[in-house]
C-alpha cells in the first residue's frame, strides 16, 4: 500500500476550518443535549421513587422507552416520523419553521435518550441512601420536597458522580450519530474532509485526538467536581 | 402529653401491634423495653407519624397523629426523634446538620440557628467538632449531636430508639449522660432502650413489648421489684444477668 502522508492538509483552507466547525457543533450538541438529560433524567430519577404509584409507572415507562430503542433509530424516528403524528399545523411548522432542524433533533433525540439513562442513576443513588435518612429528614418536619432538595439529591448525586461521568462521557461519543441525519459535527467534517482530500488517516487521527482531548478534559472537569464535593469521612454503604 | 389508645397495625398477614395502649405524661420518661421484633421501634414509630398504622388512636399535645387533616410535619417538628444510628446527613457540617431543620421548617434565620446550634454543641460537650463532617465522628460523638439536632427545634418531647445499641461500650454512657440530664430537666421522654441502669435511674415507668402486645406497663420499682407476667420475668432475668 503506498499512502501519501499529508499531515498539512488538516492547515489548510478550508479544511482546518471544517475541523473547528466540526468540534463546534460536537460540543453545542453534546452540551445541549446533556442540559436536557440532566434535567428530564433528575425528574424522571426522582419520579421512580416516589410513593404515587401512577407518577412511578409513568416515569418507568419513559425509561424502558427511550433506552431500550437504539440511539440510532430514535434519530431517525424523531427527524422523519414525530413530525408526521404531530398536529398538522404543528407538523408544517416543525417541518417548515423550525429553526436549525436536524441540530435541534439530534439535540432532542440524544437527551431523551440519555435522559433515560441517566433517570436510571439518579433513582438508585437515592434508592441506596438508608432509609433512616428519609425518616430523619420527615421527623425533624420536612415536607417530601424539602426532603428531595436538601438530603436526598445532594446525597444521592454525590453518590453517582462517577456513573454520571462516564453518562457525560458518552453523550459526546454519540454525538457522532447526529451527522446521520445531517449535523455536520466533526466525525462528519472529517468524512468530508476525506472526500475531498483523499487523506482519510489525516482526518481521522484528527478527530480521535479531539475526542479523546473533549473526553480527558471532562474526566478531569468531574474529578474537580468530584472533590470539591466529597463527603469527609463517608463510606458508601459503611457506616 | 402522648396518649396511645388501642393501638393496631399489620403488615399484611403480620400483626405487629395488637391493640397496644400508653401515655407519657408531660415530663415523664417512659422506658420501652422488649425482645428483638416485639414491635417497639414500630410502636414509636407511629407516635409521630412516621409509620402509619390501621386503627386506634394516638394524640400529641392533644392533636390526633391519625388525623388525614393534621399538618404532619408541623406536629412532627415539635416533636424530636434519636436514631439507632444517628442518621446524621454525610454532607453537611455538624453545624449545619443541627441548622437545617430550625432554618427550613421553623424558618429561624441563619444567625439565630447557628447561634442555637453553638449553644447545644457547648452542652453536649462538641463545641470543638461544630466543623467536622458526621463520618468524622465516633458513634458516641455522632449521637450526641444527634440528640443537639432534635432539641434544636425546642421539641415539646423526645423520641429515642435504641439510641445507643450501635455504640461501642465505651461510647454508651457519655450519650446516656446527655440523656439523664435531659431527663432531669423534665423533658417529656419515650425511650426504647434496654439499658436498664438508665431505666432505673431516671424512667418513672417501664413499658414492656413481646409479640406486638404491650404485656407489662409498670412504675420503674415495681417492674423492677416483681414483674407480674413470666415473660417480662424471663427478660429481665435474661438481660439483667448479661450486666
Ligand atoms: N416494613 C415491614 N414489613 C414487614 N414486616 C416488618 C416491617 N418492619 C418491621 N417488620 C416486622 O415487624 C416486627 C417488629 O419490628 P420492630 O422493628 O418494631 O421490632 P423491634 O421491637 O424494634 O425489634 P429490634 O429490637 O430488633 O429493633 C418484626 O418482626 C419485623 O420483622
Ligand atoms: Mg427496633
Amino acid at each position: 500500500m503506498s499512502y501519501n502522508w499529508n499531515w498539512g492538509v488538516l492547515l489548510q483552507d478550508p479544511y482546518l476550518g471544517w475541523l473547528i466547525s466540526g468540534v463546534g457543533w460536537t460540543l453545542a450538541v453534546s452540551a445541549a443535549a446533556w442540559v436536557i438529560a440532566f434535567a428530564l433524567g433528575s425528574i424522571v430519577g426522582v419520579a421512580r421513587t416516589l410513593p404515587n404509584r401512577f407518577v412511578r409507572g409513568a416515569a418507568t415507562a419513559f425509561v424502558e422507552l427511550f433506552r431500550n430503542i437504539p440511539l440510532l433509530v430514535q434519530l431517525f424516528l424523531w427527524y422523519f416520523v414525530v413530525p408526521e403524528l404531530l398536529p398538522e399545523d404543528w407538523g408544517r411548522w416543525v417541518k417548515r419553521d423550525l429553526p436549525l432542524p436536524e441540530y435541534t433533533t439530534a439535540v432532542v433525540g440524544l437527551g431523551f435518550y440519555t435522559a433515560s439513562r441517566v433517570a436510571e442513576q439518579v433513582r438508585s443513588g437515592i434508592e441506596s441512601i438508608p432509609r433512616g435518612q428519609t425518616l430523619a429528614g420527615y421527623a425533624s418536619g420536612l415536607t417530601t420536597g424539602q426532603l428531595y432538595r436538601y438530603i436526598l439529591l445532594p446525597v444521592g448525586y454525590r453518590l453517582i458522580i462517577p456513573p454520571l461521568t462516564s453518562e457525560f462521557l458518552t453523550i459526546f461519543k454519540n454525538s457522532s450519530l447526529a451527522l446521520t441525519i445531517g449535523v455536520l459535527e466533526l466525525t462528519a467534517q472529517s468524512r468530508q474532509i476525506t472526500e475531498y482530500t483523499f487523506q482519510g488517516f489525516e482526518a481521522f487521527t484528527a478527530a480521535t485526538v479531539i475526542y479523546v482531548v473533549i473526553t480527558l478534559s471532562v474526566t478531569a472537569a468531574m474529578g474537580l467536581v468530584e472533590r470539591r464535593a466529597r463527603m469527609p469521612g463517608f463510606i458508601a454503604g459503611g457506616r | 402529653m402522648i396518649e396511645i389508645r388501642d393501638l393496631d397495625k399489620r403488615y399484611g398477614d403480620f400483626h405487629v401491634l395488637k391493640r397496644c395502649s400508653t401515655s407519657v405524661a408531660k415530663g415523664e420518661v417512659v422506658v420501652v423495653c422488649g425482645p428483638s421484633g416485639s414491635g417497639k421501634s414500630t410502636l414509636i414509630k407511629c407516635v409521630n407519624g412516621l409509620e402509619p398504622f390501621d386503627s386506634g388512636t394516638i394524640t400529641v399535645d392533644g392533636i390526633s397523629v391519625g388525623d388525614r387533616r393534621t399538618d404532619l410535619p408541623k406536629l412532627r417538628a415539635r416533636i424530636g426523634m434519636v436514631f439507632q444510628n444517628f442518621e446524621l446527613y454525610p454532607h453537611m457540617t455538624v453545624t449545619r446538620n443541627i441548622c437545617l431543620a430550625q432554618e427550613k421548617v421553623l424558618g429561624r434565620s441563619r444567625d439565630e440557628a447557628e447561634a442555637k446550634a453553638a449553644s447545644l454543641l457547648a452542652r453536649v460537650g462538641l463545641s470543638d467538632q461544630a466543623h467536622k463532617h458526621p463520618g468524622q465522628l465516633s458513634g458516641g460523638q455522632q449521637q450526641r449531636v444527634a440528640i443537639a439536632r432534635a432539641l434544636a427545634m425546642d421539641p415539646i418531647a423526645m423520641l429515642f430508639d435504641e439510641p445507643t445499641s450501635a455504640l461501642d461500650p465505651e461510647m454508651i454512657s457519655e450519650v446516656l449522660d446527655v440523656m439523664v440530664e435531659l431527663a432531669q430537666e423534665g423533658m417529656t421522654m419515650m425511650v426504647v432502650t434496654h439499658e436498664m441502669g438508665f431505666a432505673r435511674k431516671v424512667a418513672g415507668r417501664v413499658v414492656f413489648m413481646d409479640c406486638g402486645e404491650i404485656v407489662e406497663d409498670a412504675d420503674t420499682a415495681s417492674f423492677f421489684g416483681s414483674p407480674r407476667s413470666p415473660r417480662a420475668q424471663a427478660f429481665l432475668s435474661k438481660i439483667l444477668d448479661h450486666v
